[in-house]
């Protein structure tokens, strides 16, 4: 090892635009790791396709059935999917310290972990939602409730996720957290659900969808801007018990 | 000469009903090497993290050049650098990965100067490798490396040299003493002995039984 430092002693001023580099840092940093490790990407997406195929042919196959339950069941898998993989979205940041240099980078936590989060989604849910088109065929769906229903998900799962968030970054510190954590964020996952759903089955009777995705639109908003601050506040203190 | 860069006031920690320590008053000035000595569980790792801001479960003032940590926050984080037991090496990205990250969320980092600073850890040839095909010891190193990109002017390492061999250890000891004159200040703990002038040493767990 040199034992000359390369680089000479200096006071850093807080600079403008360090953020934007930060979070552009973030995200790739996010999908280098996501895409060296697909199999575990693979998972959340294999679960996601047998729930939505095993109600046809555990319940009934008659396509008036799966017409009218199909939504709901794209919408609980997804749901559940989210669920299940959020235990880890911290996970080996914790680990191996990462997370304690991120919390310690002279940036601004909160736009990290948006950027963060938002990777997160792009690349766990998005598949995901891509996907449902091909379901929604397999359940029947007219098209025009297969267009709804991808449009709840993409207004409902950035929901979930953040929301999600707020919880893994809580509970990363503890051992065994899994189950703490699928209790925890359920109560908060079920008006998503059901404004989701609501819509789809809206769209199905030929009712106005503008009232359910106005308010999918509203959890949106208000989970991007004050997320991302619970998220860090929940980092900051997980950390501090390491 | 020197000015003070951290101040700590009658710094008091607890962790299960039991003091850890108590009264701790010190500065650290530009120029200094501070070793925090003690007993296993003497609370060691404890005060660094509440000197990194890392822990605010603590009782006192901290001021970074005279302003109290936690409302300059960022600007402390922007000069200070903390390698901690688990040095943030993430095992799925290359070392070079790893080091240009950790660089850009804090000054834009420049590929050349990356990789000079891993040739300079010792983990030239080994750039391109991800981090779980490293041995412990070179892992050790991709995080060490970061002292070779930072210009910040105090350097907290708790236990920064396990898991790196002798000769390692004695030219980052050559590098902490070389730092300390260029005006860089260094808190650190270690079960090495250090084989260094000027070593100021802190001891916790004292007055209290042997744990």
């Amino acid at each position: 090892m040199r034992s000359e430092p390369r680089v000479p002693v200096s006071f850093q001023e807080q600079e403008g635009g360090g953020w934007l580099r930060a979070a552009v840092e973030t995200v790739r940093r996010e999908w280098l790791i996501a895409f060296r490790n697909r199999q575990d990407l693979i998972n959340p997406l294999v679960f996601f396709v047998l729930i939505v195929s095993l109600f046809p042919l555990g319940v009934s196959p008659e396509p008036e059935f799966l017409r009218q339950a199909g939504p709901g069941i794209i919408w609980v898998a997804a749901l559940l999917s989210i669920l299940l993989s959020l235990n880890l979205l911290f996970r080996n940041d914790y680990a191996d310290g990462h997370l304690e240099q991120w919390v310690l980078s002279p940036q601004p936590l909160a736009l990290l972990a948006l950027a963060r989060v938002g990777a997160v989604w792009v690349t766990t849910v998005l598949p995901l939602v891509l996907l449902v088109p091909v379901l929604a065929v397999m359940l029947h769906l007219r098209p025009g409730t297969g267009l709804v229903l991808v449009l709840t998900l993409l207004a409902g799962t950035p929901v979930l996720v953040l929301v999600g968030a707020i919880g893994a970054a809580l509970t990363v510190s503890l051992r065994g957290s899994g189950v703490l954590l699928v209790l925890i964020m359920t109560p908060f996952y079920v008006p998503v659900l059901i404004f989701g759903t609501g819509a789809v089955t809206a769209a199905v009777e030929g009712a106005s969808i503008t009232g359910h995705l106005a308010l999918l639109g509203a959890m949106l908003s208000l989970a991007v801007v004050l997320a991302p601050l619970a998220i860090a506040g929940a980092l900051r203190i997980s950390v501090s018990n390491g | 000469m020197t000015s003070t860069l951290l101040e700590a006031r009658q710094i008091h920690c607890e962790r299960d009903d039991r003091p850890l320590f108590s009264g701790l008053d010190f500065r650290v000035g530009s120029g200094e090497l501070w070793r925090i000595a003690g007993p296993n569980g003497a609370g060691k790792t404890t005060l660094l993290r509440i000197l990194a801001g890392l822990n605010p479960a603590f009782e006192g003032e901290l001021l970074w050049q005279g302003e109290p940590v936690h409302r300059v926050r960022t600007q402390y984080q922007a000069n200070l650098l903390f390698l901690g037991h688990s040095a943030g090496v993430s095992s799925s990205l290359t070392a070079y990965e790893n080091l240009a990250g950790w660089q850009a969320m804090r000054t834009p980092a420049v590929p050349e100067q990356v990789m000079a600073a891993l040739a300079d850890a010792g983990l030239g040839g080994y750039e391109d490798l991800p981090a779980a095909q490293l041995s412990a010891g070179q892992q050790r190193r991709v995080a060490l490396a970061r002292l070779y990109l930072s210009s910040a002017p105090l350097w907290i390492l708790d236990e920064a040299f396990t898991a790196v061999d002798r000769e390692a250890v004695a030219q980052l000891e050559a590098l902490l003493a070389n730092r300390v004159r260029a005006g860089g200040a260094v808190i650190l703990t270690t079960h090495h002995s250090l084989a260094l002038e000027g070593v100021r040493v802190l001891t916790l767990g004292e007055g209290h039984d042997a744990l």
